[in-house]
This record gives C-alpha cells, structure tokens and sequence, in this order.
C-alpha cells in the first residue's frame, strides 16, 4: 500500500516536471518545424523566463498574473530578436553554420547574464510568489504548485492549440513546416511565419521558466541547459516537428527522471535520458509519433 | 628520410620556436606558469586537430570531443598512479593505451551514431559527452581512485615541454600523411557530398568511421598529456563547455587548416589563460561574452573559419 | 552479352509506385536510351539501379551477378558509374583532386603504406596521378585542374562530372540528362563527346535524356517510361512512331 502511494506520488512529482519540459519542447519542435534548426539558444529563453519573473516578483512584487504576462512578452520579444539578429542572416548558409551560431547565441545569453554587474554564475533564491500549502489527497500529496503548473500548462496548450489550428498563421506555419518550398509559392510569407513561431515558442518556454522557478526555487545563469537539452530529447522522442508528440515526449523524460531519481539514484537521471536519446535515433529516429520518410 | 621530406618545413620552423621557448625557460624569464600554459597549449593544439580530422575535414559536427579527451585523461591518471609510472619511458605505453581506449570507444559509439547528420549527431554527440560526465561523476562508486564528483587527485607529473612537444610534432607529420593521400581526399569529399563520394566507390561510412576514431585517439593522448601536467582532475574539465572550446579552436584556426589550429589553441590558450595574469577578473569576466559575438560574426562573414583555406 | 538485366523492379514512395514492375536489359556495348516525361521514374530507376534506393521488389543483375541491394560504393567497384541530374561534383576540391578521388577510390594502398610513404604509395599515388591527368587532358579540362569545380563554367562542371565517372573505370555508366540547359551546339558536341566515350574507354552507356535530338541520335535502343512503367522497348525509329509514346508525351514536343 505504501509502496502504492510512493509510486503515485513519483507520478505526480514527474508529471510537475515533465509539464515544463513539454512547454520548452514545444519551442524546440515548432522552430525545426519551419527552420530544421535545433535552437541552442531556447534553453536559456527558458532561463531568462525564470530570471524575468525573479526580477519582476522581488524587485516590484507583482501580482501572479502580471509576471505571467511581462515574462512572456519579454520572453517573446528575446526569441523575435534572435531570430531576426543571429538566425535570418544565415537562413541560406551551411546547415552547421546555423547551429554554431545558434550555440553561440546560447553562450552568449549565458554568461552576458552571469557578469558580476547583472545576476553573477551563483545561485540566487527565487521568491515564494504566495504560501506553499499541501494538500493530502490520501493516496499522495499535492501541492498548490503543482496544481498550478497542471493548470497554467494545460491553458497554455490549449491556447496554443487554437492559434495553430484555429488562426491563419497557425495553419501557415503547419503549412511551411510541411514543405517551405511549396508554402511560399502558395503565398505564405515565410519570415512572418518564422517569427511568429519563435514568439510562440519563447512565450511558452518563459511560462517554463517561471514554473520551474517557482516549484524548485534555485535559480541560476546556467540553469537552461540541462533541461533544454532533455526538452530537445522529449520534442525527438515524441518526434520532432510534431505538436502533440512534443507534450507526450516531455511527460515521458519528466517522469523518466523522477523515477530514475526515485528508485535508483539521481546521478543516473542525466545518463538515462540520453540512453533514451541514443535508443530513439538509432531504432526509431522519427520518435513515437512520427512517419518514416525516405528522401535523398 | 622520406618520412620527414614532406613536413621539412614545418619541422624546422617547430624547432626554432623549441629553441627560443627552451632559451626563456632554462634562463628565467618565462616563469612556471608561463610554462605549464605553454606546454598546455600545446596539448590543446594536439586535441583540437584530432577535432579538425572529425569536423574540419570529414564535416562530422561533433559536441562531444571533450568526453573523449577526458577518456584519456582519466585512462592515463588511473594507469600511471595504480602503476606508479615515473620514468618518461615507461610512459610511451601508457599513451599509447590511453589513445587506444579513447579511439575504440569512439569507434564503437561511432558505428551507430556516425550514420546520424549535422544536427542529430550534434546532440547525439552531445549526449555522448553528457554521459561520460555522468560517469566520471560516479567513479568513486567503481574504484575510489578515480575520485567521482570529488576530482581524481595525486596524479604523478610526468609531462614535460620536450616530451609533449616532439610526440605532438611526431603526430602532426603523421596526421599530414594521412590528410595529403586518399583518405584525407576521401574525407573532404565526404564532407562536400557524401551521396556523390559514395557513388564513386568511396565506401562513407568507414571513411567517416576512421576519421572520427583518429580523431578520438589524439584527444586521447591530449587527455593523457593534461592528467600528467596539472596532475589533478575534475568531471567538469570534460564538460559541454570544454567541447565548444575545442569547437572554437576549430573553427577560428579554418577548418581543414593544421596550422591554423596549432595557432588558433596558442592564440586561445592565451586569451583565456594569458590573460588571467594581466587583467582584474571584472574585465576577465567579458571574454566569454565576447566569444559568443565573435563566434556569431565569423559564421556571418566567414563561415568556414577565420584561418580557412582559401581556394584560388 | 548481357551487361544489365533489370527484372520485375518495384519501387514506392508513400503508396505511389515510382518504379512499376519495370523490366529490360542492356547488352555489351550499346548506347541504352531512356525517355520519359517528367515524374515517369526514370532517375528513380538509376538510383536503383546504382544502389542509392533498394527495392522493394525485383532483381537486378550485373554481368550474371545479382547485385540487388548492394551499396553504391560497392557498385562503383565492380564497374557502374554514375552522373547526376543535378550534377554532385565536390564542389571546395580541385579538378583534379575530383578526378583523383574517383581514381583512388580503387584502393591501390592502405593506411600503413600512406602513413609510412612506402613504395606502394608512391607508386599508387603516381599512377592515379597520370590517368587523371590523362583523363583531364581528354575532356579539355587542363586550363582549370587546379581551379575549384564549383568556379567552373557549367559546361566544364558536366565535363568533369563524366570524367570522374569514367575515372572509376567502370564498364556501365548510367548518364543522368547531360544535355540539360545546354543550347543545340552544345548538344551536338555532347552527342560526338559520348560517341567517342564509349569507343575509347569501351563502356556500356545507359542515358536519360529529355533532348529528342541527341537521344534518338546517340542510342542503339531506346526504352520509354511513363508512370513508373516501361511503355516500350525498341529501336529510336519505332519509338519514335509509337503511338503509346507520343501520348504520354502530348503537349510535348516530339521533335
């Protein structure tokens, strides 16, 4: 019985990290949809998030609602700017050109924000944004933090939902995800869709941030990269490109880790994300969700 | 000596510049430091070559070149404290073994993942080094030798510039021959258009395989090289961070360039070590912002490295 | 003697049948023609045939061998040659270093014998050295061998495509659309040039062409292809007349 309870508890501690690895996931999966990038620099967009609500909370002590809101338009505004500064010149260069400077950007994010004058490489608390309460729910335990990442992740999904299958960009982005060449000849603007997709994409990975932040409250310059990382392994593991698989790939490693955690030791949670990495590209590259192409 | 016609150049140039370093170390003038980063340098040098085999020539992005010079770090820390090797020439084997481990592992994990392109291979590269972190985080738990998170200490100093020095110049003439007959055409042409090398009876995969195992065995020696100069180890020398390094190297020396990269790991080596001594650690700081911009800048205006060769 | 002989072949993409149960054969020494619009699996069926794609159905055989599924380095070896449509030349390496490539692709020393510079190297390093000279003296590339191909005019870059293929030293050579975006003199010295390939280096050609003069001009047989399925088989002047084959091309010009 015990042992029972210990098991849903692991599952609902996985679910609570899973949902942000999904929300960063997202990111990772639309911009290689329309860019066929892996972009390096998303994981510190989600640390940024976390770095903008700590700023906006202990600087100003906004409400919960107005961090949402700034952090995601900050966020937004920081993936745009990307794009548009490091990505767009280079959108006919060599493929590998594309993913330095993507790394490049990610250093840079990095360490700009680690100077000694700004927030330092240290860890630097995150401030409670209200009380943390339990609730015993009998069998397991769940906090009110917990619920509110269920909650804000499953409103940002179906927020998401609706733009991309309900706007006319959402539908051009699908469409130039599909086949750029033929979507831009049936009139789509391409660079529109580029940014409008990196905006998305940063938006969703700052309501990570802030998520993250708030449910482990330790924050630092440094702390996108790990799970920007596992989040780019869920998008491929659900396969890449693919919405939903994005999600269902972030629940897996989230719970993957916490169980890993859990059961055997936490120093193995990083190898057996990546066994689960190696096990994906080599027997089903095109992830769970995925359909096999062959192309030349 | 035929073996040496080719590189006469090179070697007699590398020799004059043994000569003068020698001159400022025996008289004085370069102190310990200096020193260590020099020699330093040059380990840097012999690891980023094997990267420029890997990447430069073969076009295999590889984020996972540090795991590997770790492997032979750790390797030749272990051999030569369990053994309790001093003499320089005990130590030849021990090199070649840590090259040895660092190439099979590499060959091994390349049969799968060498199949993978660009971006995929970036992060199953990638994943790799993560991986091999993970394990020299935990090595405690196999042997307390090796340290885990705590670092492998007490590891016997038997580096020294003559040794380092003359075994990477010997490796250089050997990695020219290879660039300068079929397998290094083979390589380049892998890299222009794999499907294209292919249909001309180039079989890839084993060229691809071949180059990325070479390449792993130099970081092998360089890990070596490392381990018995600073004669202290930690997981994090062997990072994420320490293979964007490498990559840096690369791409600032050109990629396809030897020489290029021997000046590109000086030039780094000395930017990042050099002028520790000069500068406050506020104005340090920036470096690793400037990096990142430099790095953006080069792909921008150069995108096959600043030293690359250019074609006439 | 039969060089080629491709039987029942099926290839599909995504439930479209690319290459429908297409068979026929290639004999010693002629010029084998393939025509077709575009879309009838002609380039599909070459990169069966040079082991790019496998099969899902059908044989392929090569002087008596099954060679179905074989790697295209592989294919390279015992004697098929290919050029692309788009043309794949390496485009950062030299002219010569192209043709040296496809010569030294036939393994004439190992490792050691590079590593160490022994005889064999030499040696090996200087006979490939004298037939892609040879090679480039013949296709009039001489002026450029050390120039990067991809500065080379595009006449020159289909030159030395056909030049590197030939530097495998193979007995087929499958010849994907030369005369594509050439002007009509151009095509006719192509027509001459492949003449002259297949008597000096004695190869088998196997050819898709869109250019109506030069294929009807250069080919013994002619095969024409629509929807992955061969249509006919026969001399250029029947097919020509064949009614079959001036249907799938209505709305083009047969000329």
């Amino acid at each position: 019985m015990e042992q029972i309870s210990y098991i849903l508890q692991q599952v609902v501690n996985g679910i609570q990290l899973g949902a942000v690895y999904a929300l960063i996931a997202l990111g990772y999966t639309m911009v290689y949809g329309v860019l066929r990038l892996i972009n390096f620099a998303h994981g510190d967009v989600f640390m940024l998030g976390a770095f903008v609500a700590y700023f906006l909370i202990s600087k100003f002590g906004l409400p919960v609602y107005l961090v949402f809101i700034l952090t995601m338009v900050s966020c937004a505004l920081v993936g745009y700017v990307i794009e548009k500064v490091a990505y767009k010149p280079l959108r006919d260069a060599p493929k590998i050109s594309l993913l330095i400077t993507a790394v490049g950007v990610s250093l840079f994010l990095e360490y700009f924000l680690s100077l000694k004058a700004l927030f330092t490489p240290n860890y630097i608390p995150f401030p409670k944004p209200f009380e943390i309460e339990t609730y015993d729910l009998s069998f397991f335990v769940i906090t009110n933090v917990q619920l509110l990442i269920f909650i804000i992740t499953f409103i940002s999904l179906f927020i998401l939902y609706l733009l991309i299958y309900k706007t006319r960009y959402g539908i051009a982005m699908r469409a130039v995800s599909y086949d750029k060449e033929t979507a831009s000849l049936m009139g789509v603007g391409i660079d529109g869709i580029i940014s409008f997709t990196f905006i998305i994409g940063a938006s969703l990975a700052g309501v990570g941030g802030i998520l993250y932040g708030i449910a482990y409250p330790q924050i630092n310059v440094f702390m996108g990269i790990m799970p920007g990382i596992k989040s780019f392994i869920a998008a491929v593991l659900g396969g890449i490109g693919i919405i939903h698989g994005a999600v269902v790939g972030g629940l897996i490693i989230g719970l993957c880790e916490v169980f890993v955690s859990a059961f055997l030791s936490s120093t193995f949670r990083d190898g057996v994300i990546f066994i689960i990495l190696f096990a994906v590209l080599l027997f089903r590259p095109m992830g769970i969700f995925g359909k096999r192409i062959e192309k030349v | 000596m035929r073996f040496l016609k080719e590189s006469k150049q090179f070697l007699v140039v590398a020799f004059i510049i043994y000569v003068i370093l020698k001159a400022l170390f025996v008289f004085g003038v370069a102190s310990s430091y200096i020193q260590q980063i020099v020699q330093y340098a040059v380990i840097i040098a012999l690891t980023s070559i094997g990267l420029n085999i890997i990447y430069g020539f073969t076009g295999q992005f590889s984020l996972g070149h540090a795991a590997f010079y770790g492997i032979g770090a750790y390797t030749s820390a272990y051999l030569t404290k369990v053994l309790g090797i001093d003499s320089l020439f005990s130590y030849i084997p021990v090199l070649m073994a840590c090259s040895v481990i660092s190439g099979l592992i590499g060959f091994l994990i390349g049969i799968p993942i060498l199949k993978l392109k660009d971006d995929f291979l970036a992060i199953a590269t990638l994943g790799f080094g993560t991986l091999v972190r993970v394990f020299f985080d935990n090595s405690d738990k196999i042997s307390d030798v090796l340290g885990g998170s705590r670092g492998f200490v007490g590891i016997p100093k038997i580096t020294n510039l003559e040794l380092v020095l003359f075994f990477t110049l010997f490796i250089i003439v050997i990695t020219r021959h290879m660039i300068n007959s079929r397998f290094g055409l083979f390589w380049r042409c892998i890299k222009d258009d794999e499907l294209a090398a292919s249909s001309i009876g180039i079989n890839t995969a084993n060229m691809k395989l071949m180059a990325f195992t070479y390449g792993c065995m130099l970081a092998g020696f360089g890990g070596a090289f490392y381990a018995n100069l600073y004669t202290f180890l930690h997981p994090s020398n062997f990072d994420i961070l320490k293979s964007i390094d490498f990559l840096i190297i690369v791409i600032i020396g050109g990629m396809g360039n030897i020489v290029g990269t021997i000046l590109a790991s000086f030039i780094w080596v000395g930017f990042i070590e050099g002028l520790r001594i000069i500068l406050p650690s506020e104005v340090l700081d920036i470096r690793w912002v400037v990096i990142p911009i430099l790095l953006i800048f080069i792909m921008m205006w150069r995108p096959y490295g600043i030293m690359a060769k250019k074609t006439k | 003697m039969k060089v080629l002989e491709v039987i029942n072949l099926e290839k599909s993409f995504g439930g479209v049948k690319a290459v429908d149960d297409v068979s026929f054969f290639i004999e010693q020494g002629e010029t084998f023609g393939i025509i077709g619009p575009n879309g009838a699996g002609k380039t599909t069926l070459f990169n069966l045939i040079s082991g790019i794609y496998t099969p899902d159905n059908g044989k392929i055989i090569f002087k008596g061998k099954d060679i179905t599924g074989f790697m295209p380095y592989k294919l390279s070896h015992i004697g098929i040659a290919r050029t692309f449509q788009n043309m794949r030349l390496f485009g950062s390496l030299t002219v010569l270093e192209n043709i040296l490539s496809a010569v030294l692709s036939k393994r004439p020393y190992n490792i050691f014998q590079a590593v160490f510079r022994t005889n064999g190297y030499t040696k090996g390093e200087k006979n490939a050295y004298n037939m892609a000279r040879e090679l480039i003296d013949f296709f009039g590339l001489n002026e450029k061998a050390d120039y990067p191909a991809n500065s080379l005019s595009y006449g020159e870059q289909r030159r030395l495509e056909l030049a590197r293929a030939l530097a495998t030293g193979p007995s087929l050579m499958l010849i994907d659309e030369p005369g594509a975006g050439m002007n009509p003199k151009e095509i006719g010295d192509l027509a001459s040039m492949i003449k002259t390939i297949k008597d000096k280096f004695s190869v088998t050609i196997a050819i898709i062409e869109h250019q109506m003069n030069l294929i009807m001009n250069i080919s013994d047989r002619i095969m024409a292809m629509d929807f992955g399925e061969v249509i006919t088989t026969s001399t250029p002047q029947e097919v020509k007349k064949d009614k079959r084959v001036i249907e799938a091309y209505l709305g083009e010009e047969l000329d």
